[in-house]
């Protein structure tokens, strides 16, 4: 287990997958990407199942959607960047074209 | 949508001989192909849609498995295949290891979910290291899918 001060509250936030064809294999390994480059755990939330936000192999377990929603939450010492950060990459068309 | 369900049996490669990216997915299609999974005329266009998206970041994820894909109309249904490479390939994978295992899909153009559902199928398959060194153990094509069926049981 990662050793996490406990002053660090777990920031939440529920959002819609907006890429056209859901969250497949390019937008998961970008969300990946992003997610390592902070030090905060991330875990993702769809339809009652909670994996792993910076392992692709989790990401694909999830077949989310486009449209349906997901509830990301993140603690650590840069929490506050990291759900910006990944909040706005899953709400963001871009990724797919 | 199961491993069982879309890889096309008399496609799949128990002994890939193939040593490049290019090779591997051209000897994939090829045998979906012969599969008479598609036309022959449409065989160079599925292979250049498949290496055009690789060109966006491998689909090589790590832990020894690639799933090149692509949408193309060619297909009715998302219909894919199995290889095993027994030497490894560079695949410019995420962990930077070759690739053993391939799983090849080809969707139709307006059915996201099935796509999705493939790959979550394949994560929750090729994650469970006794599957894996099954596969990799299987010597042929009827054994390989003797393991897919395994996996509905």
């Amino acid at each position: 287990m990662d050793t996490v001060p406990l002053n660090n509250p777990i920031l939440r936030r529920t959002i819609q997958i907006a890429n056209p064809q859901g969250l497949h294999m390019r937008p998961s390994a970008a969300f990946v990407q992003m997610a390592e480059r902070f030090k905060s755990n991330v875990t993702i939330t769809h339809e009652g199942r909670s994996v792993n936000g910076k392992s692709l192999w989790d990401l694909l377990l999830l077949a989310a959607m486009p449209g349906s929603e997901l509830t990301l939450e993140v603690d650590g010492p840069d929490a506050n960047q990291a759900l910006d950060a990944l909040a706005n990459l899953l709400s963001s068309p871009s990724v797919d074209n | 949508m199961r491993m069982s369900e879309f890889v096309v049996r008399d496609a799949i490669i128990p002994s890939l001989s193939a040593t490049t990216k290019e090779a591997v997915i051209r000897r994939m299609v090829e045998s979906l192909r012969d599969a008479g999974q598609f036309r022959d005329t449409d065989l160079e266009d599925v292979i250049r849609a498949i290496l055009k998206r690789e060109l966006l970041g491998s689909t090589g994820i790590g832990r020894g498995v690639a799933i090149p894909h692509t949408k193309h109309s060619s297909v009715d249904r998302l219909i894919g295949t199995l290889a095993i490479s027994p030497n490894g390939v560079a695949f410019d994978s995420l962990d930077g290891e070759p690739v053993y295992i391939f799983v090849l899909l080809i969707s139709p153009q307006d059915r996201p979910g099935e796509h999705l559902r493939a790959l979550e199928n394949i994560s929750r398959c090729l994650r469970d290291d006794a599957f894996v060194r099954a596969l990799r153990n299987a010597n042929s094509r009827e054994a390989i899918s003797e393991l897919l069926d395994q996996l509905d049981s």
